[in-house]
């Protein structure tokens, strides 16, 4: 089951430049949100501080807190490998690890966190490549074929899967269709529209179509700053902002 | 007319031009063009001499094909050298472990076996080694340290061999002999591989040498291959939960491996050709035992210490057939120590979509 998510008062930093101002919101558990905005406004970072990538790249920091489910992320008790562990992640291009077949790929997360009982990463595995709408076209493959030797759409359903097999509670999805073509886009597409009842989801996404067909919530990002934040169908059909509204009728950005 | 004019009194300039020009990106292929009778000065360059070109390309051919001709020439002189021991001993050289020049009975074995377990010796200590300061520079270090440390593990490189001998002799050899070897002995003896009197000097102490001067190779070859796993395998891992270590072995190394491979062969390579530092450290006798103490012999020193006193033709062949099979051997390690390194780093065969 998906939890909530709460942000307060977070600020991010790379180096000496701080690239989110201070954002506070809440998710609920088991939506889909959409987080749109112009390049560089702060979209990809913010997803980033949610399961503490933001803090691998060197000389990158944060402040306030964020609240998934009971689990305070940024808490002094909680390790970071604890928090990725529940917060799944989908990155931009697609990434399987070329070195391993397709099985391998899912159940690289289990073996991380000590899954050795053969059935039940079988089982696992199975169940996390149906979810993600990619089983039927790799089960031949499976233990023989390279999470490479994939098409582009395939290698991105296959991360999901990866992200979905250690039972995260909350999937970040960064960009997750926009290195693939319309076909592959509209499965994926599909996917998250089934995933929100497992999980809660969180997508950026360049395109605004996209966020209106998949997400029930939608933030605005401009330069570090979440401008609005509310029902889809509000953002794109009665803004309450001047520059939500020059966003989304193509003014700029 | 005026035009041509212009172009005389351009070529009588020409050599003036020439030193006294400050800018130095006009090059000798522009003054030369001058001389052609072309009007315009902006439309020398398309319809410049081909000349120089010519000129310069049949010396980078010459220069590139000479690097080959030495290396076909050095296997015809070795093979031509050795041609009557190849004849009298056949591949039964190979097999024997008889070296006595004064009965004119010479068999390769114990030199092979010797470059063979100094080189294995270096790598089992090396490898560990090598791939741990390759992680710890490049995932751990911090940033100003980094420079500091890899310029110095590279300077290991850049040290003459025979000063590693030295060093070899008065300070590895002792040290070997009063600490490690008793340790070695009384803990590791039932293995037979750490038996027999300790002299310090051996095959242990030419594995360690080599050991050192092979680590520069091992890690900046390591280093290398690191760098080029993208970041966004790096973030695959991590955003499912690893640790750093966990991060570094999945994310990296499994990704790298081929091109760690291809650095651990390379480093093999330059120890199965070392010669001086092991000369001074193994012991030099040509002899196939299995503790680990005892001195022996390898191909290179053997060569090094004996082409001097070799005074029948026989004997002669014999060394230079062992410089044949040496060079063949580190050519073909090397060959294939390159090949895996550039799979990895140019053309990677198991590339990741987009």
């Amino acid at each position: 089951m998906g939890v909530g998510i709460e942000v307060r008062g977070l600020r991010a930093w790379f180096g000496a430049s701080e690239a989110l101002h201070g954002i506070s919101v809440e998710m609920r558990p088991n939506t889909v949100t959409a987080i749109i905005g112009p390049s560089g406004c702060g979209k990809s970072t913010f997803v980033r501080c949610l399961n503490r990538m933001h803090e691998t790249i060197p000389g990158a920091r944060v402040e306030g807190e964020v609240r998934i489910g009971s689990t305070d992320v940024y808490g002094n008790g909680t390790p970071a490998v604890e928090v990725r562990r529940r917060v799944g992640m989908v990155f931009q291009k697609p990434n399987p690890f070329p070195t391993m077949t397709i099985y391998d790929n899912v159940a690289a997360g289990l073996k991380l966190n000590g899954f050795r009982n053969r059935r039940e990463l079988d089982e696992t595995v199975e169940r996390s490549l149906h979810m993600a709408a990619l089983w039927d076209e790799v089960k031949d493959g499976l233990k023989k074929q390279s999470g490479a030797s994939l098409s582009g759409g395939q290698q991105q359903r296959l991360c999901i899967a990866r992200a979905l097999a250690v039972q995260p509670e909350v999937l970040l999805m960064d960009e997750p269709a926009s290195a693939l073509d319309p076909i592959s886009t509209a499965k994926i597409e599909d996917l998250i529209y089934q995933l929100k009842e497992r999980f809660t989801v969180v997508i950026v996404t360049h395109n605004m179509q996209q966020a209106a067909r998949v997400a029930e919530w939608t933030g605005f990002f401009l330069m570090g700053d979440l401008i609005e934040f509310d029902k889809t169908q509000k953002i794109f059909t009665t803004p309450g902002d001047k520059r939500t509204e020059d966003y989304i009728t193509g003014r700029f950005g | 007319m005026s035009v041509s004019l212009a172009c005389e009194l351009n070529t009588q300039k020409r050599p003036e031009l020439h030193l006294a020009d400050p800018q130095p990106n006009v090059s000798k292929l522009e003054v030369v063009a001058s001389t052609t009778p072309e009007p315009a000065p902006q439309m020398r360059r398309p319809h410049a001499s081909t000349a120089p070109d010519k000129i310069f390309k049949y010396l980078t051919v010459t220069a590139a094909l000479s690097v080959v001709a030495v290396v076909l020439l050095i296997v015809f002189e070795l093979v031509w050298h050795s041609r009557l021991a190849i004849s009298k001993f056949g591949f039964g050289f190979f097999a024997g472990s008889d070296w006595d020049p004064v009965s004119g009975e010479f068999g390769a074995l114990p030199f092979i076996y010797g470059t063979l377990v100094s080189s294995l010796i270096a790598l089992i200590i090396a490898v560990p080694l090598g791939i741990g300061v390759a992680i710890f520079i490049n995932e751990m270090c911090p940033r100003r340290l980094r420079t500091l440390l890899s310029f110095t593990v590279e300077l290991l490189a850049a040290i003459p061999s025979v000063i590693y001998g030295l060093w070899g002799i008065f300070v590895l050899v002792p040290f070997l002999r009063v600490h490690v070897d008793p340790l070695l002995k009384a803990n590791l003896g039932w293995t037979g591989l750490f038996t027999g009197p300790i002299y310090g000097i051996g095959m242990l102490a030419a594995g360690v040498i080599l050991s050192i001067m092979v680590v520069p190779f091992i890690s900046s070859i390591t280093r290398e291959v690191m760098l080029t796993v993208p970041q966004n395998q790096r973030e695959g891992v991590l955003a499912l939960g690893a640790t750093q270590w966990e991060m570094i072995r999945t994310g990296i190394l499994r990704n790298a491996r081929v091109g760690i491979t291809g650095g651990i062969i390379l480093g093999l390579g330059r120890a199965l050709g070392e010669t001086m530092a092991v000369t001074m450290v193994i012991g030099n006798r040509p002899e196939i035992a299995k503790s680990l103490f005892a001195p022996g012999y390898t191909m290179a020193s053997m060569i090094a210490n004996e082409f001097s006193e070799a005074t029948s033709q026989l004997y002669l062949s014999a060394i230079v057939e062992i410089g044949l099979a040496l060079f063949l051997l580190t050519l073909v390690v090397n060959g294939l120590a390159r090949l895996l390194v550039w799979m990895t780093t140019r053309g990677s065969p198991s590339r990741v979509y987009g």
